[in-house]
């Protein structure tokens, strides 16, 4: 069964955020093993884990959707800059309106309708109550830019990569749900130059060979991978631009609420070639559990354990975890006494 | 939700100059996908005694998804798909094509194109110049050709691009001054070539001597699938022992044998598939392994390997 949208919940002041039971079995666990490192770790993006799973559709709708919709336009309200596409990459962009349109409705008909008759598409949401006539291709026939105007109906943030010079370059994004990244400060930079910060992954020549890997990404062969970080309470905006409003909530971690405050947060990735411009699209649809939750499968709980305990330092700093990664690990040993 | 391969129907063929075929590809079940200018598709031909895999330049406009256009010309040499493309391919036929994908995309940076093709290599410029004209960017075309021999669709080209075009006919005595183009050229301008061999050498050894920076030329490399000899395969502790085709990788060889090898990205990079080779010689073509892990010749990657001895012994 899949998860239908369900009411509005918030992700900031008073974190109404739950995951349903259905929600909790469909979280996308990101550790296949016992010790995380990081790797080149990119798979097809085909159907996997059956209907209702996290990955079995192109783009994955669930019981967020309208949750994630009303935070995204909360953000873009205060912050339009978290939503940008520079001038040559508007073809790309609508590379991308089509992409997730023509998915969207063939995997989602009960939510998503798209007629086309030649260029003149007519675009029906029915969860956001939106119907637009509008030409392919001719920005100007759209209510806002086509970038915006796309991601302000997906769940998840989208960036599109201008592929030049064999790399790959940061032209266009919206990003309202960052795991710490800035989308201004990353604009134009080339793939080495925004994974900068990343600690021993370069050195290694993951980077590297992660590049070789998607600038041969081929049409109509999307792939994916899961990325993962910590979150304190269920905020789904944890960009540098609002660092004051969340950062110091790393402090009100406690062995007594650990279970409920700390959120792992998973990032499932998907990166499409975009046919007419031969863009990539990053799409990096964030999940938010808590540990709560979490523990709920036992499996999950001992294997978590696991990763807490050897997660190498220079991880656990980048990740931003130091301060109560202790706690973390001492609340799931209960879990795994084995361990 | 991922597309391997797509059967098209042969719906035109036209012989658009004595050794160059014109073929028309028109899908069989779904639209095609629409392409970025410079894509291409490697179209699998199955021959008799074995299949061919040729890549093609797509040349018809980039924005049209009813029909694919490529054209073959007839090699001389040993590549058997040509052959192939000429002489059995019939109207009505199917074939099977894969995504069209790019190594060879006009940079939409730069302040001006300029186009030099040899012979058949003009077929990736069809895909830019309608896509070039859309944009209303700055280009020109210089087309070298051997008289009727392989000057398909000169005539075409002059009277559309008008001003932009510059034809040379080798059999008239005709030659493209390329010292000079580099040598007139305005700052931002981007140089793309393609055609045989001697050309792209030619024109990149001119750029070194004209001080063009190697980020302005740009030819086309085709990313060819790349079969091997065939050899056989053998699991150490089992020692079972697989063949594999000249046409497939180690990998589909073992899966054919339901020997289960981990893997993800099937192209040499991600090192999930990485055995162990206790006998035998590799031929390394990943990107995962070092330098001195290649050299130590202990680990294999069977997505994308081969075996340069008859036989590889390995360890799953
Ligand atoms: C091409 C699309 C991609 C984009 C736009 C992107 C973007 C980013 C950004 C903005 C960060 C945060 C860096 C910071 O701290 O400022 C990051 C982190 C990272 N990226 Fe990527 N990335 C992409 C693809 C990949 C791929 C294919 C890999 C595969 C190895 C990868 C591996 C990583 C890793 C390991 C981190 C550190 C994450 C953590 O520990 O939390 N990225 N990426
Ligand atoms: S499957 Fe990725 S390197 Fe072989």
């Amino acid at each position: 069964m899949r998860v239908a949208p369900k009411e509005i919940q918030t992700f900031r002041d008073d974190f109404t955020y739950t995951n349903s039971p259905e929600a909790i079995q469909r979280f996308p666990f990101p550790f296949p093993e016992d010790d995380y490192r990081y790797s080149v770790n990119m798979e097809p993006h085909t159907p996997k884990g059956g209907e209702g799973s996290a990955y079995e559709k192109f783009l994955d709708i669930d019981e967020h959707y309208l949750s994630e919709m009303k935070e995204r336009s909360l953000v873009l309200k205060d912050m339009p800059h978290r939503c940008l596409a520079m001038e040559h990459m508007d073809l790309a962009c609508w590379d991308m309106i089509e992409r997730c349109m023509v998915s969207l409705a063939e995997d989602y008909p009960e939510h998503f309708v798209l007629e086309c008759d030649g260029d003149n598409w007519t675009w029906e949401n029915k969860l956001l109550d939106i119907k637009d006539t509008f030409v392919f291709g001719d920005s100007s026939t759209l209510p806002m830019p086509p970038m915006e105007y796309m991601g302000r109906q997906l769940q998840g943030d989208f960036a599109l990569l201008d592929q030049r010079e064999g790399d790959l370059f940061l032209d266009a994004g919206i990003i309202t749900c960052p795991a710490d990244w800035s989308l201004a400060f990353d604009a134009g930079m080339s793939f080495s130059e925004w994974h900068g910060p990343v600690p021993m992954a370069h050195s290694e020549g993951i980077f590297e060979r992660a590049l070789k890997y998607l600038t041969a990404i081929q049409v109509g062969k999307p792939v994916r991978r899961l990325n993962w970080t910590m979150t304190i309470n269920a905020r789904m905006d944890t960009s540098p631009e609002t660092y004051h409003e969340w950062g110091h909530e790393r402090t009100s971690v406690t062995p007594e609420n650990v279970g409920e405050k700390v959120y792992l947060r998973v990032e499932l990735q998907v990166l499409d070639r975009m046919p007419r411009s031969n863009a990539m699209m990053f799409s990096i649809r964030t999940y938010l559990m808590s540990l709560e939750d979490i523990v709920s499968n036992p499996e999950w709980a001992k294997r978590m354990h696991r990763v807490m305990k050897t997660l190498p330092a220079p991880l656990i700093d980048y990740k931003g975890l130091t301060r109560y990664h202790g706690m973390v690990v001492d609340y799931l040993s209960q879990f795994d006494k084995a361990n | 939700m991922s597309g391997d391969q797509i059967t098209v129907v042969v719906s035109a063929i036209e012989q658009v100059a004595p050794s160059i075929r014109e073929f028309t590809l028109t899908s069989k079940d779904a639209t095609l996908y629409p392409f970025s200018p410079g894509s291409h598709v490697v179209v699998e031909m199955q021959g008799e005694s074995k299949t061919y895999k040729n890549a093609y330049s797509l040349m018809s406009d980039p924005w049209d998804t009813d029909a694919y256009k490529i054209a073959v010309r007839l090699q001389d040499s040993s590549r058997g798909g040509s052959i192939y493309m000429h002489e059995q391919v019939e109207v009505g036929d199917e074939l099977k094509i894969t995504p069209p994908a790019n190594m060879f995309a006009p940079e939409w940076g730069a302040k001006k194109h300029v186009l030099i093709a040899g012979g058949v290599g003009i077929t990736p410029f069809m895909s830019y110049l309608p896509e070039l004209m859309r944009r209303d960017a700055d280009f020109e075309l210089h087309y070298l050709y051997r008289g009727n021999n392989t000057g398909a669709y000169k005539a075409e080209l002059a009277q559309e691009l008008g001003a932009r075009y510059f034809g040379y006919d080798s059999v008239q005595g005709e030659k493209c001054d390329i010292a000079t183009l580099f040598a007139e050229r305005l700052l931002g301008t981007h140089f793309y070539i393609c055609g045989p061999e001697s050309l792209i050498e030619g024109v990149k050894s001119l750029a070194d001597e004209c001080g063009v920076p190697a980020s302005a030329i740009h030819y086309e490399e085709f990313a060819a699938p790349q079969p091997g000899m065939p050899f056989e395969v053998e699991i150490k502790s089992t020692g079972v022992v697989v063949p594999v085709g000249a046409e497939e990788s180690m990998l589909e060889a073992l899966e054919a044998a339901e020997i289960e090898v981990p893997n993800l990205c099937r192209g040499g990079v991600c090192g999930q598939c990485v055995c162990q080779v206790e006998e035998g010689e590799i031929e390394h073509r990943d990107h995962f392994l070092s330098g001195a892990e290649k050299a130590a010749g202990t680990a294999v990657m069977p997505c994308v390997s081969r075996a340069k001895s008859k036989r590889l012994v390995i360890e799953i």
